[in-house]
C-alpha cells in the first residue's frame, strides 16, 4: 500500500489545526477541549464498520463497545459543549444591576 | 460511485472540523462552531453505515442508543465537574481506539494476513498503545479528580519509579517491533495481548506520580493522545477524516499543554517525570510566621472604600461552589460604582480555561475576565485585590525565591495591589504544598473559611442595612 498520501494529509492537517487552535479565545479553553474530543470521536467511523461488518461475533462486540463509546463522547461533548458556550455572555441578563 | 459519495461526504466533514474550531476563537462566532462539528459527524456517521459492507444495523442501532443513554447524563453534570467529564470522555476516546484497533488485528489474522503490512502493523500497535494508555490513565486522572477514595490524590513516588517505567515502555516498543513484523507468527497474538496490558498499565504508573495541580497539564496531553489514537486509526484504515480529525484533536491537546507549562515554567518531562508534590519539604522547619485576620466587616469596609477590585479566583472558588456568591459580590461592588476586574491565571482549576466557564455559568460578563498579562501592568493601582482560593497563582515567592519550586512561573501579581485579601479554606499550605509569600506581606489580610461562606458574609454585609 502507498501510505505515503496519508502522511501527508496528516502532516498538513496538524499544521491547520496548530494556525487554528492558536487563535481560540482562552476564554474558551475548556468548551475547546470538550468540542475537540467531540470531533475526535470520529473514531466511530472505525466502529461502525467492525460492528456492522460480517464479522465473527467477538469482533463485532468489540466494535459495538467501541461504538457507545464513541457515541457516548459524540453526544455529551457536543452538547455540554454547547451549554457551556450558552453562558458566555457580554452583559448581565436584564435587571442585574438595578 | 459508493466510494466518491463517502469520500465526498468525509472531505464535507473534513471542512466543517475546521470551520468549527476558527470558530471557536470568539464566544460571539463559538457556537455555530458546535453546530458544524455535530453537522461533520453526523454527515460521516450516515455515510459509512451505508457502506455495502455494513449489515448488522441492530448492531449499530443499540451502542447508538446506549451512547444517548449515557452521553446525555454526562453533558448535564455541575460545571465544577467538568475537569472529571473531561477526563472520562478521554477514557472514551482511548477505549473506542483501542478496541477498534485490537478488533481490526484479530480479525485480520483470520481472515487477510496481507492486510497487516508492517506500515498498518506499526500504525494499528501505535493506536492499541495510544488508545489503552489513555483509557486508564484518564481514568486515573478522572479518579483523583473526582476525589474518589481509593484513588491516591497526593502523588505516589517510589525509588526507581522512572527506570521502572522506562522499562516498561522499552519492553512494549521491542514487542511492538516484533510482532510489527511478524504480525502471523504464532506467537504474535499473545505477545499482542503483552502490549495491551503494558498499555493499560502504563497509563496508571505515569498518572500516579502526578499532583492536582498539574491536572492542567495532564489532560490536555491525554487530549492529544486521544487524539492521535484516532490518526493512528485512520492510518489503518487508510481513513483521511479519522487523520484529519484526529490531527485536529492532537494538536489541540498540544498547543493547550504548551500554555499550560508555560504557565508554569516547567517542561513537559518535568510534569509527566518530576512529581511535583515531592519537593515541598525543602522549606519545612522555617520558622513560623503569623497572618493578619480580618473579619468579613473589615473586608466590606475595605472593598467598599476601594474603587478598583481585582478578583482572583483559583480552585478553592470551584470546590466550595461560590462562583454564585462572586458574582453577588460582584453585583454590589458594580452597583456602587466600583470597577471590578476578574484576573484569570491560566493553570487557575483543574484544567485550561476552568475559572472561565464557572464565572461564565455564574452569568458574570466574559468581557471583565481578564488574562494574567492584561491585568498585570495595571495591578498597583488596584486598591482591592480579593484572592477567592487561589494560592500558587498568587504566590511572589514565584519571582524572588530561587529555591521555590514555583521559581519562574508567572504569576498574578497580586502582592501589588494597595491591599490584598485572601480567602483560604484553611491554614495549610495550597496543593503544591508550598507557603505562601503573600499571606504573610503587612499588606494582606486573611479570611479563613470556606470562600462561598465568606463570599456570602461579604454580601451580607453589602445587602444589610449597616452601609451604603
Amino acid at each position: 500500500m502507498d501510505f505515503w498520501p496519508t502522511i501527508y494529509v496528516f502532516v498538513l492537517a496538524t499544521f491547520i489545526g496548530l494556525g487554528v487552535i492558536r487563535r481560540v479565545s482562552r476564554l474558551l479553553h475548556t468548551p475547546l477541549m470538550s468540542l475537540t474530543n467531540a470531533i475526535s470521536a470520529i473514531a466511530v467511523v472505525g466502529a461502525i464498520l467492525v460492528a456492522g461488518g460480517d464479522y465473527p461475533l467477538r469482533i463485532r462486540v468489540l466494535g459495538a463497545i467501541a461504538l457507545f463509546a464513541s457515541t457516548t463522547n459524540i453526544v455529551s461533548g457536543f452538547l455540554i459543549t454547547d451549554r457551556m458556550l450558552r453562558m458566555f455572555k457580554t452583559d448581565k441578563p436584564s435587571g442585574g444591576a438595578a | 460511485m459508493m466510494y466518491g459519495v463517502s469520500q465526498f461526504g468525509y472531505l464535507v466533514a473534513s471542512a466543517l472540523f475546521i470551520f468549527a474550531l476558527h470558530w471557536m476563537n470568539a464566544p460571539t462566532t463559538a457556537r455555530k462552531g458546535v453546530y458544524a462539528g455535530g453537522w461533520g459527524t453526523a454527515i460521516a456517521i450516515l455515510v459509512t453505515w451505508a457502506e455495502p459492507s455494513v449489515i448488522h444495523h441492530l448492531w449499530i442501532i443499540l451502542p447508538i442508543v446506549a451512547g444517548f443513554v449515557v452521553g446525555v447524563p454526562l453533558s448535564r453534570v455541575p460545571l465544577t465537574a467538568v475537569p472529571q467529564r473531561t477526563a472520562l470522555s478521554h477514557a472514551f476516546g482511548g477505549a473506542a481506539a483501542g478496541l477498534v484497533g485490537t478488533a481490526e488485528y484479530y480479525l485480520r489474522l483470520s481472515e487477510g494476513v496481507e492486510f497487516l503490512t508492517p506500515f498498518r502493523m506499526v500504525a494499528l500497535i501505535a493506536e492499541i498503545i495510544l488508545g489503552y494508555l489513555t483509557l486508564t490513565g484518564s481514568l486515573m486522572a478522572a479518579g483523583k479528580l473526582q476525589e474518589i477514595k481509593w484513588v491516591p490524590q497526593r502523588p505516589v513516588t517510589y525509588p526507581g519509579q522512572n527506570v521502572i517505567n522506562l522499562l516498561l515502555a522499552l519492553t512494549a516498543i521491542v514487542l511492538a517491533g516484533a510482532v510489527a513484523m511478524n504480525p502471523a507468527a504464532p506467537w504474535a497474538p499473545a505477545a499482542f495481548a503483552v502490549i495491551i496490558a503494558l498499555a493499560l498499565l502504563f497509563g496508571v504508573l505515569l498518572i500516579i506520580p502526578i499532583g492536582g495541580a498539574d491536572m492542567p497539564t495532564v489532560i490536555a496531553i491525554l487530549n492529544s493522545y486521544a487524539g492521535l489514537s484516532a490518526v493512528a486509526m485512520g492510518f489503518v484504515l487508510d481513513n483521511k477524516l479519522l487523520i484529519t480529525a484526529g490531527a485536529l484533536d492532537g494538536s489541540s491537546g498540544l498547543i493547550l499543554a504548551i500554555i499550560m507549562c508555560k504557565a508554569m515554567n516547567r517542561s513537559f518531562t518535568n510534569v509527566l517525570f518530576g512529581a511535583f508534590g515531592q519537593v515541598q519539604q525543602a522549606k519545612a522547619g522555617a520558622e513560623e510566621r503569623v497572618y493578619k485576620s480580618e473579619t468579613p466587616e473589615g473586608a466590606a469596609q475595605a472593598l467598599e472604600q476601594a474603587s478598583s477590585v481585582v478578583i482572583i479566583p483559583g480552585y478553592g472558588m470551584a470546590v466550595a461552589q461560590a462562583q454564585h456568591k462572586v458574582r453577588e459580590l460582584y453585583d454590589q461592588l458594580k452597583k456602587r460604582g466600583i470597577t471590578v476586574k476578574f484576573a484569570i491565571h491560566p493553570v487557575a482549576g483543574r484544567m485550561p480555561g476552568h475559572m472561565n466557564v464557572l464565572l461564565a455559568e455564574a452569568d458574570i460578563p466574559y468581557t471583565d475576565l481578564v488574562e494574567m498579562d492584561e491585568i498585570n501592568p495595571d495591578m498597583p493601582q488596584v486598591d482591592v485585590a480579593l484572592v477567592v482560593g487561589a494560592n500558587d497563582v498568587v504566590n511572589p515567592a514565584a519571582r524572588t525565591d530561587k529555591s521555590s519550586p514555583i521559581y519562574g512561573m508567572p504569576i498574578i501579581d497580586a502582592d501589588k495591589a494597595r491591599s490584598v485579601f485572601a480567602i483560604k479554606r484553611s491554614k495549610n499550605p495550597g496543593f503544591a504544598g508550598i507557603d505562601n509569600e503573600l499571606y504573610f506581606s503587612d499588606r494582606t489580610w486573611m479570611l479563613f473559611g470556606d470562600a462561598k461562606n465568606v463570599i456570602g458574609e461579604l454580601v451580607k454585609q453589602f445587602a444589610g442595612p449597616g452601609m451604603h
